[in-house]
């Protein structure tokens, strides 16, 4: 049996009709629909659909469509197969997850360290944490440039410590770019992370002591299944990013490998590839996505209790 | 009630938990001062007392939750200060239960033998045994979010019993339960530690569960345990008068000594000279008195009836009474001092005194206990 539909309800003790709770939402939600509708979804549509283009000699984008732009993406191109794309593609994937886990490996022992702060001094530490955003990221990656090059205090400390050779400079080099790439995106992880130590709830870690879990099963049994919702949180907001980086790992790599943001640029930019640069752009989204699924299924099969 | 009636087992003489000279300090703050006590194997002992009183830091001691600035306890006889939580042989129930949110009631239970890596097939009758004392089997695949306070409860029991610990700590595990589950739970806790046999240390504030609850009581105050004892002695022989006003309510007056006769001292009060049997050696020493008589102790007479005459009878006029169905309190005036009595309302029809109306009051002898302070 249909139900007939309620003219009037009562939201938070506001007495609304029909037409009413219409209007709210429009006047509310609307706004943000339009612009989300405007300049995000119908763009990304037309990208989509420039990825399916054939480039003109001129650089034009032309009918007609075509897989061509994604085949050779995947290293099927006319001349056979290359895997200058997909090594691209893999690059970012490494670079994202390397960093990932090297802000990962940073922010965790820095989480707690603040949470065990006096009240002012948590204040300071956090404001110290989120002093890198007041700087502009260029600005941030040279400085990094000067501080690893060949004559500077740390290179001679790590020559020093023989951490480093004579003659080879910190910069540029991998170390370089992850240095950037943790002084860009720490913060990303360290203040979702924060937040869960601050909500932790320490008799669940006093319980699994008294259970007879050593440290390290006190850890894992106790502590970590109750960062994990703030960790996830933290690990999107840096993975994602990152994949698309390739500012820092220009400045601080030496401009020696390309990026997916390299070859996005590349092709919107000298190559005037369009149909090209769409189809790298979409498939970036693509990973993007397929890790905002993954991540999704993983806690929804934990229960909706599990990721307390 | 039926508690009150289970027999207590014969238990052995044999101390499961020793603590001498226990100091706590949080700062400036004493949170155990020199605090010494010896629990029975197989005994349920209770630390009672106002929040503040040291009880729960005493037992996060014992259970190895937070450190002791000096002093010694022995578990089973071994010296467990320096043994690390994860390796003493107590578990804990919670005040909060602190169960795993993420995990199953099964998983939840099962924790402990998992941490200890207990063979499968010990494990599972073990886990299957647990779950079946508490009845919570058809629970099993729950998480806790999804169960109410007495699960909740009865979840935390199983996961720390099915460890067979030698003692099980409990800090105030019924306190967020309202009144009747409350009490169901009370017989159901001790019910089974009689048939465990394992000695339990519960800590509460509620004087009531401790009196239905244990064998022995050690009551606490400002870090220092005020008296210990078996249940029916504190209450029956207070030896403060904190003691005998944090355990149910009592009467108390100053005296001072007039002297003795036999075994009992006689006092001179502001009611009139009053014979008291209940004294220890300490107070024979003494000149002044507080006198302490429960109410429930204390007999209301008509002026006029052969029970008024006699020593420790104490003229009084009834200021305010109390029905309270089973028994009547009277709140009574006797010379400007305020006694308070509860009578059974055993009779039917008219329960005897009116307001305003006067009685004698009976103080027996027995039930007049002198304190220490």
């Amino acid at each position: 049996m249909k139900k007939a539909q309620p003219t009037r309800a009562i939201r938070y003790g506001e007495l609304l009709t029909r037409g009413g709770q219409r209007l709210r939402s429009a006047m509310t939600s609307g706004w943000g629909i339009a612009w989300v509708t405007l300049f995000l979804l119908v763009p990304l549509l037309g990208i989509a659909w420039i990825s399916f283009m054939t480039r003109g000699t001129y650089g034009e984008i032309q009918w007609p469509a075509t897989f061509a732009n994604y085949q050779r993406l995947l290293g099927f191109g006319v001349l056979g197969f290359d895997s200058q794309y997909p090594t691209i593609i893999l690059r970012s994937l490494v670079l994202g997850g390397g960093a990932t886990l090297v802000c990962l490996i940073a922010a965790l022992p820095l989480s707690f360290f603040i949470a065990g702060q006096p009240e002012g001094r948590k204040q300071i530490a956090l404001t110290l944490v989120v002093i890198p955003f007041w700087t502009n990221l260029l600005i941030r990656t040279y400085a990094w440039q000067i501080l690893l090059g060949q004559d500077s205090v740390l290179a001679r400390l790590a020559v020093g410590l023989g951490l480093a050779e004579v003659g080879r400079p910190l910069y540029p080099s991998a170390f370089a770019v992850y240095i950037g790439m943790l002084c860009a995106y720490l913060p990303f992880l360290v203040l979702p992370l924060y937040t869960a130590v601050e909500k932790l709830d320490w008799s669940i870690a006093e319980a699994a002591a008294d259970l007879g879990a050593n440290r390290v099963q006190v850890f894992r049994h106790a502590i970590l299944p109750q960062l994990l919702p703030g960790m996830v949180a933290g690990i999107l907001l840096v993975f994602i990013p990152a994949i698309g980086q390739f500012v820092i790992p220009d400045l601080l790599g030496g401009a020696k490998t390309v990026m997916l943001g390299n070859a996005i640029q590349q092709q919107f930019g000298p190559s005037r590839d369009w149909p090209f640069g769409s189809a790298i752009a979409f498939v970036g989204m693509a990973v993007v996505m397929l890790g905002l699924w993954i991540n999704t299924r993983v806690t929804a099969a934990k229960g909706e209790e599990g990721m307390l | 009630m039926a508690v009150a009636e289970s027999s207590r087992p014969v238990r052995s003489e044999r101390p499961a938990v020793e603590v001498e000279g226990l100091v706590r300090e949080f700062g400036t703050f004493r949170a155990l001062d020199d605090v010494s006590l010896t629990i029975r194997e197989g005994e349920f002992f209770s630390l009672l007392g106002p929040s503040g009183c040291g009880k729960t830091t005493l037992l996060r001691i014992i259970a190895g939750l937070d450190l002791a600035d000096g002093g010694v306890v022995r578990i089973g006889g071994v010296d467990a200060l320096s043994i690390p939580a994860h390796k003493r042989p107590v578990n804990t129930v919670f005040q909060s239960y602190a169960l795993f949110p993420h995990l199953s009631v099964r998983d939840n239970v099962s924790f402990g033998l998992r941490m200890k890596n207990v063979p499968a097939a010990e494990a599972g009758p073990r886990l299957q045994r647990a779950l079946e004392m508490v009845q919570i089997q058809q629970f099993a695949d729950r998480k806790p979010a999804q169960l109410s306070g007495g699960q909740r409860q009865r979840v935390a029991l199983a996961r720390a019993l099915v460890n067979e610990p030698k003692v099980l700590l409990l800090d105030e595990p019924l306190g967020a339960l309202d009144l009747k589950l409350r009490k169901e739970l009370q017989v159901e806790l001790l019910t089974l530690q009689r048939r465990l046999g394992i000695t339990f240390i519960f800590v509460t504030h509620d004087q009531e569960e401790a009196l239905v609850m244990s064998d022995r009581i050690a009551l606490m105050r400002a870090g220092k345990i005020e008296q210990l004892g078996e249940a029916d002695m504190i209450y029956e022989r207070p030896r403060t008068r904190f003691v005998s006003q944090f355990l149910g309510s009592c009467n108390l007056f100053a005296g001072k000594a007039a002297g003795r006769d036999g075994d009992a001292l006689v006092v001179e009060t502001a009611l009139g000279k009053l014979r008291a049997e209940g004294y220890g050696c300490s107070a024979e020493a003494r000149v002044e008195f507080t006198l302490a008589i429960r109410p429930e102790k204390l007999y209301l007479t008509a002026p006029d009836s052969e029970n008024a005459q006699g020593e420790n009878r104490v003229p009084v006029v009834v200021k305010q009474l109390i029905y309270i169905g089973s028994e009547t309190h009277y709140l009574l005036d006797a010379n400007g001092h305020e006694l308070i009595t509860y009578a059974m309302n055993a009779r039917v029809g008219s329960q005897g005194f009116d307001i305003g109306q006067s009685a004698v009051a009976y103080l027996p002898a027995a039930a007049l206990v002198v304190l220490e302070d």
